[in-house]
């Protein structure tokens, strides 16, 4: 198996530190955001992009967690179904800016998904999304509107994210799962 | 660590994206591993959130059809899987067979033959005989849902009073579980012991000897976790819950009690009794509730009461358990 870190915990930092500026710029109206984390990872970035802009502007931005399983498009054809997890978003939606945030963006089907639940939750005044990775091979016609980094990747290829909060530490890296077998 | 800990342990973290689940039908609960009642506890939990958003309406089974076969009436059961299933966007379809093609066997496996011709994916099924369900999954390409067959088991009923308490508590594990009644005629009963003993819950069985399970004798059984205590008082000292059944009336004169006077002497649950539990302690009726006879009216809603909660969450567990049953791909039909 071939492994290449392709962001330290170092780079990590900066770039979502430099996300977070990006969405205070966009953004003149701090107080009309949410950020939403799609599960899994997608909680812990939303999260420290919250404290990021709490840092520096002083505006507690509310965060809220969407599990986006069963708007899945592929259920009916998986064998076995995701385990469904609990969404909770603190506040109304409606009327409000969500930043839709999540680890890698791919094929755009979670994004997909996640833009559904959001809106059988309620109207929000518009639906940004913001991801770690941007890593190609779209599926459906959605971009990102704040990128962390830009990784082209192939399809056979894995982008791996692993944060803190969930793997114990900060670091992006993509193998090739072909390589494996002489494991 | 052992291989069901290390199920469990998978189960429990966030990795995990997929669910560990191979029952095709639900027939009973006699058969779930821990991680299986954790699944749907935990699966519930999720559904119970969409149950407080405006638009309680998610598209996990779409396409999807499911058919309520219910040969013996009900209200909550069958309403419950009904919105379950529309929450999840199947399509359902009610079915009330005509009293004169009941009982047979045959008659059941024709019915399903035919539900089965017009591509329902499930079939939700209460009947009056005992392992019914298991004689309709022998003959099904569809996924079988007992809904209730005759003493022997109600699934789905034990694992909403499972979650109810669990949302409640925050455990299951430990806790005293008092089932104050006729255990002996009540398949709620029969499923609770089950689901609440798997989890590792203390079940103590309340009530005239002559209404316990035959199987369960008062001096000697060979089922851990469950304790007799034919003394209401005793019984309730320090429970955690209080799951009062509901006295079928035609029991009067089976010769199993004296009467209904004597019945309410020693095992209605009134506020006086009920006191001996727990100040926390969380009360439970599967309804319908029959006023006055084996519960004080007043205790119906009182602040301890859950019945209303337990009707709410009965539509989030078998959402739950619909997606878990057949949100996949079902290859077969």
């Amino acid at each position: 198996m071939t492994t290449k870190i392709v962001l330290t915990s170092e780079d990590i930092r900066r770039t979502l530190g430099r996300m977070s500026h990006e969405i205070i710029e966009h953004n003149r109206d701090l107080a009309n955001l949410v950020m939403v984390g799609m599960r899994t990872r997608g909680v812990p970035i939303a999260h420290r992009l919250a404290e990021n802009i709490k840092r520096y502007e002083g505006t507690a931005i509310p965060v809220g967690v969407l599990d986006f399983s069963l708007y899945r498009d592929d259920l009916a054809s998986r064998n076995i179904q995701p385990v469904v997890k609990s969404t909770s978003i603190p506040v109304s939606i409606d009327g409000k800016v969500v930043i839709l945030v999540d680890d890698v963006l791919y094929t755009g089907r979670s994004a997909r998904s996640a833009m559904d639940a959001l809106i059988d939750m309620g109207r929000p005044s518009s639906i940004k999304l913001a991801v770690m990775i941007d890593r190609g091979h779209r599926e459906l016609p959605i971009r990102a509107d704040y990128v962390g980094k830009n990784i082209p990747s192939s399809r056979n290829e894995d982008v791996r994210v692993q944060l803190i909060e969930t793997d114990g530490v900060d670091e992006v890296s993509i193998y090739n799962p072909g390589g494996a077998q002489g494991e | 660590m052992s291989n069901m800990e290390k199920e469990r342990s998978e189960l429990l973290t966030e990795e995990s994206e997929q669910i560990n689940w191979t029952k095709k039908h639900l027939l009973d609960i006699d058969d779930f591993s821990k991680a299986e009642f954790d699944l749907v506890l935990k699966t519930a939990s999720a559904m119970k959130e969409i149950l407080s958003r405006p638009i309680k309406k998610v598209p996990a089974l779409r396409g999807k059809t499911i058919a309520t076969l219910f040969y013996e009436p009900s209200t909550r059961t069958r309403g419950s899987f009904e919105l379950a299933a529309k929450n999840l966007s199947a399509d359902v379809i009610n079915l009330t067979p005509a009293s004169s093609s009941i009982v047979k066997g045959e008659s059941l496996i024709d019915t399903l033959h035919t539900l089965q011709a017009m591509g329902v994916n499930a079939v939700v099924i209460r009947h009056s005989m005992a392992g019914a369900p298991y004689l309709a999954a022998k003959h099904a390409r569809a996924s079988i849902i007992n809904a209730g067959d005759g003493w022997h088991a109600h699934p789905t009923q034990a694992l909403l009073d499972m979650y109810t308490v669990y949302e409640q508590k925050k455990r299951l594990k430990d806790l005293k579980v008092v089932i104050l009644g006729d255990s002996r005629h009540s398949r709620v009963a029969r499923s609770n012991i089950l689901g609440f003993t798997g989890v590792g819950a203390k079940v103590t069985l309340c009530g005239p000897l002559t209404l316990l399970p035959p199987s369960i004798n008062y001096k000697y059984h060979p089922y851990p976790g469950i304790e007799i205590e034919p003394d209401i008082q005793k019984a309730l000292n320090g429970a955690d819950v209080v799951m009062v059944l509901r006295l079928q009336k035609e029991r009067q004169h089976s010769g199993l009690m004296p009467d209904i006077r004597e019945y309410k002497n020693h095992y209605q649950l009134n506020r006086q009794r009920f006191a001996l539990a727990k100040p926390d302690a969380m009360l439970m009726h599967p309804g319908p509730v029959n006023e006055n006879v084996e519960i004080e009216p007043e205790l119906i809603r009182c602040p301890a009461s859950v019945i209303d909660r337990q009707v709410a969450n009965g539509i989030a567990v078998r959402m739950a358990l619909l997606y878990l049953v057949i949100g996949g791909k079902n290859d077969e039909i």
